[in-house]
């Protein structure tokens, strides 16, 4: 997917423009299965989450990187060409960068989401 | 670089009007509507649309009433109007018939009315899976309402938990719901998968993914919603249905199951389903609202991603619905911190309303009333659910009318009040006539203020602690006043739709054909004839802008006259244009199919083989699936795929496209791809299942070594893995016309497949593991069931193909069904590997 080439749509996917929410539900869905596992068959109900913790943490450090990552590229397709056309303009620039902007909104958003989720292992240490 | 090819502009001399006159006969006569009681075989967008519609409606009527009957029950305390057990059944369908038989059957029915016409298109891809997803609601809504009629319908409320509906409540009333539920659900996943292929590949050329209507943005993320949500609770149903026929333990304690795991996967389904029904209606308002403010929309990309992101975090607030079942506190947090950040991406496409209408000059109009009745009610509800999304508020409110009352708000006010406005505004579309100004006002009105009359109260009755789903109430703890208030105001917001109602159903006969786009929008739809033609739209035109009736001069003469693409029908077929996803080019001129009875033949049987089993009558059941599975193949065999009578065709403008391709560039193949994803979704729960067991027992290593070992299993996914080499291996030589091969290929696959599926079953049967026992070797038959069963499906696939090759309906150039088969039997050998990974392999690793 290079953003140097918006005027062929071969290179343009659908997929680039949910990846970062992608990445959310990863770290949603990983940081989840952990905590109810670990609780459950391992720590017991008023054990320690220290562990699932520290996973979760290192998810989050790995799901917020990959979200910069989409962001940067998102951010470029955003700039392409200047910056100036229009997002409703009839040409693949304005829709190269529209697709740049909305990557680029939906990657702000799956970060905050994402640090919402991580909050919770800062707040909370046991399985109680 | 590719260089753009410059827009095609429209032909620069209307053709002549002979030429035209020509055209617009051929064209009439291709996409005739039958007359009669031959129009019941209509498959046409419009006409199934208007059903669809019109059923939804009536079931929102009979919901209503529902509705009422628990409001009189309620009004004072001690009522004796209703017994126990029918204020049950009264609720439970209530519930039901309003989230499954009128709020998604009503954004589909209007989405598959209204989106060509968006689009420019002359219909969607699959006229006939319309009409198949439409008349399988139809049949299963009826059957479902008829229960209370005959005093056997379900009770256990809309979410029916177990161990309520599974051990303490006999009789048919919950396999009503199950069954009929489920039955209903497949027709929802098909009009999903229509929507999808439409929204993506039916758009006109030129309209870029910068360019497309909001209205499709939102139906996109809903249609794909619906793809992963709706299976959670078609796997939740299958495995209440299997523990209630045939007692397989999945939510029984006593043997290891859990009735948690019905409460994970019903609201997996349940929360993003709210969002379902709520983002088309955001959509219709987001049609409105530049109309109205006779503007642009202000900030299309933040409310693209309010759509996207809404579609995304919806998935991870199902456990906020079960905050008290004594889930760690941090399972909770996780919930409650998703909850929380779904409120970022509804509230900017609301500023983004707001700011619209600020900038813009705002008409005064009836829709409007709505669009601004409906918000101001959303986000009150909006602020409570950020109330009980806080686990500590939330273990107050819980399962009292605070609920209710917020639930209403939402559903309501975020969903009710912009379809109403939506058919006030797209009503010339159904009809060529407007709706009354002066009733729609007082629609509003009563509407309006019935509702807040209604549930502001319940929020208060609820904090004074008076339970949901109770009968009824002593008198004398502060709830009498406030439920009489909210009887009152039942009646007045019933009052408003009778006046809506009325309006709908008076004789318009001597008011005037009102004229074309009456709103003045600059959205493609009101390219509209009125009254409306057949055909959708006279020519395809190319697509420069995002209000093309506003900003591309002469669009609607252009697009009368025929300047367009596909201004005829030389050939007397329904066709249409497929254009590539990201930038709209066109790819394909597709032929839709026309009138016919299969698809209602088809949906007849399949109900049937779903209303059958509910009273366990299984020769029955069988027959009538058989008879389903004959009326699909010969759907499939004589409408589907049809070899073309030339390979290419001049569409217009100098444009030449192929009249059949297959693999990825077909929509079938889209298709095919969407609907194993929905599949896939089902069986990923199934698998969910199996460790979500794992994780509830200490003891799960020791119930694992009794079966069902190795050796069958492995057996069983080497046989199966090998048939899905095969099968591709047939496609290969197919295409490269070796028949010989093919025929062998795929006749070996067929015999792997089905010594694979013998194999897999002789895992669990020869470990005797008894699935009425204990929940692991249930979970277990029902992994190996999911995965024969679909192996089944591939059989008849491979068989068919075969018998394709052999007719001459499919040939080395043409082989849609041999790719749509191979890719059918991708997703087969993965479930396959799956499944023994997880039954064989897991209990070694665990």
């Amino acid at each position: 997917m290079s953003p140097e080439a918006p005027d062929d749509e071969s290179n343009q996917s659908l997929w680039f423009v949910v990846a970062a929410p992608l990445c959310w539900a990863a770290h949603f869905l990983v940081s989840y299965a952990t905590v109810a596992v670990w609780c459950e068959r391992y720590a017991g109900r008023d054990g320690s989450l220290y562990q699932a913790r520290v996973a979760v943490a290192a998810y989050t450090a790995a799901a917020l990187g990959g979200i910069g990552l989409i962001a940067l590229a998102a951010w470029r397709r955003y700039q392409h060409g200047g910056g100036t056309e229009a997002f409703d303009a009839d040409t693949p620039l304005g829709r190269h960068r529209f697709i740049g902007s909305a990557t680029l909104l939906l990657s702000a958003l799956s970060a905050v989401a994402t640090a919402y989720s991580a909050l919770t292992v800062v707040f909370i240490r046991d399985c109680h | 670089m590719s260089q753009e090819p410059p827009d095609l502009e429209p032909l620069a001399e209307a053709p002549s009007d002979e030429v035209q006159r020509g055209q617009r006969e051929r064209l009439l006569a291709a996409w005739k509507t039958p007359t009669g009681w031959r129009s019941w075989s209509a498959v046409n967008n419009t006409s199934i649309g208007r059903w669809y519609m019109m059923a939804a409606f009536c079931f929102f009527l009979f919901g209503g009433v529902l509705a009422l009957l628990m409001r009189i029950q309620l009004a004072v305390p001690n009522n004796t109007f209703l017994s126990a057990e029918r204020y049950n059944q009264v609720f439970t369908m209530h519930g039901t018939v309003m989230m499954f038989l009128f709020a998604i059957p009503m954004f589909e029915a209007f989405s598959i009315f209204v989106l060509p016409q968006m689009l420019g298109a002359r219909d969607l891809p699959f006229p006939r899976l319309s009409a198949f997803g439409f008349w399988s609601y139809a049949l299963g809504g009826t059957f479902f309402c008829a229960s209370l009629l005959f005093n056997a319908a379900p009770r256990g409320g809309w979410f029916m938990y177990p161990p309520l509906t599974t051990r303490y409540q006999p009789g048919i009333g919950a396999d009503f719901w199950l069954l009929g539920l489920s039955f209903i659900e497949v027709a929802a996943i098909a009009a999903a998968v229509e929507l999808i292929v439409g929204v993506l590949k039916c758009r006109p050329p030129g309209m870029r993914l910068n360019l497309i209507p909001l209205y499709a943005w939102y139906l996109l993320v809903a249609a794909a919603m619906i793809l992963f949500a709706f299976p959670p609770v078609i796997a939740g149903s299958l495995l209440m249905e299997v523990e209630r026929a045939f007692d397989w333990p999945f939510f029984d304690t006593a043997r290891g199951g859990d009735p948690l795991l019905w409460q994970h996967l019903f609201w997996l389904f349940g929360h993003p389903e709210v969002y379902v029904i709520f983002l088309p209606s955001v959509a219709i308002v987001a049609m409105i609202v530049p109309t109205v403010a006779r503007r642009a929309i202000v900030g299309y990309s933040w409310i693209v991603l309010a759509a996207v992101g809404t579609g995304f975090l919806s998935f991870g607030l199902w456990v906020h619905h079960m905050f008290t079942t004594g889930l760690p506190g941090i399972s909770l947090g996780l919930f409650s911190a998703a909850s929380e950040a779904v409120a970022i991406p509804t509230g900017i496409q609301l500023f983004c309303f707001i700011a619209t209408l600020a900038a813009g000059k705002v008409s005064r109009s009836v829709p409007m009333l709505f669009v601004f009745g409906g918000l101001a009610s959303f986000v009150m509800g909006g602020l409570t659910g950020v109330m009980v999304a806080l686990a500590p508020f939330d273990f107050q409110a819980h399962d009292t009318f605070f609920i209710v009352g917020h639930l209403h708000y939402v559903l309501i006010g975020g969903s009710i009040f912009p379809v109403v406005g939506g058919i006030y505004y797209f009503y010339p579309l159904f009809d060529g006539k407007l709706l009354s100004d002066k009733l729609g006002r007082a629609t509003f009105w009563l509407m309006f203020t019935g509702f807040h009359v209604t549930f502001l109260p319940m929020h208060l009755t609820g904090l004074r602690g008076m339970p949901r789903r109770v009968f009824t109430f002593a008198p004398g703890l502060g709830f009498d006043r406030a439920n009489l208030v909210s009887t009152v105001g039942a009646f007045i917001l019933a009052a408003g739709v009778l006046v809506f109602v009325w309006d709908l159903l008076r004789s318009k006969k001597t008011q005037p054909t009102c004229a074309r786009n009456p709103w003045n929008s600059g959205s493609l739809e009101w390219l509209q004839e009125m009254p409306d033609k057949p055909w959708g739209v006279r020519s395809i035109p190319e697509i420069d802008r995002r209000y093309p009736l506003w900003d591309q001069p002469n669009l609607m003469r252009d697009v009368d006259e025929g300047r367009f693409f596909l201004p005829d029908a030389e050939e007397g077929k329904r066709e249409t244009l497929v254009t590539s996803v990201i930038d709209a080019r066109p790819v394909q001129c597709l032929r839709v199919p026309g009138p016919s009875w299969i698809a209602l033949y088809a949906a007849f049987f399949t109900g049937g083989a779903f209303i059958t089993s509910t009273f366990h009558w299984w020769k029955a059941a069988l027959a009538s699936s058989v008879l389903a599975l004959g009326a699909i193949l010969y759907w499939l065999w004589t409408g589907t795929a049809i070899i073309p009578e030339k390979e290419t065709k001049d569409v217009g403008l100098g444009v030449t496209l192929p009249l059949y391709v297959s693999g990825p560039a077909s929509v079938g193949w889209w298709a095919m791809f969407i609907t194993m994803l929905g599949d896939a979704t089902a069986f990923v729960c199934l698998v969910f299942g199996y460790f979500y067991y794992w994780t509830i027992h200490q003891d799960f290593a020791r119930a694992a070594a009794q079966g069902p070992g190795l050796l069958w299993p492995l057996l069983g996914g080497g046989a199966l893995v090998a048939s899905w080499a095969l099968t591709l291996l047939a496609r290969r030589a197919n295409r490269r016309d070796r028949a010989a091969l093919f025929y062998a290929s795929m006749l070996s696959a067929v015999a792997l497949a089905i010594a694979g599926s013998c194999a897999l079953i002789a895992g669990p049967s020869r470990t005797g593991l008894d699935p009425t026992r204990h929940v692991y070797p249930a979970i277990v038959w029902m992994l190996v069931a999911w995965t024969v069963f679909h192996v089944g499906l591939g059989v008849v696939m491979q068989l068919y193909c075969v018998a394709r090759r052999a007719a001459g309906r499919m040939t080395a150039r043409h082989d849609i069904d041999a790719a749509n088969v191979s890719l059918y039997w991708h997703f087969t050998a993965l479930t396959a590997f799956v499944t023994v990974a997880v039954i064989a392999g897991f209990p070694r690793v665990a």
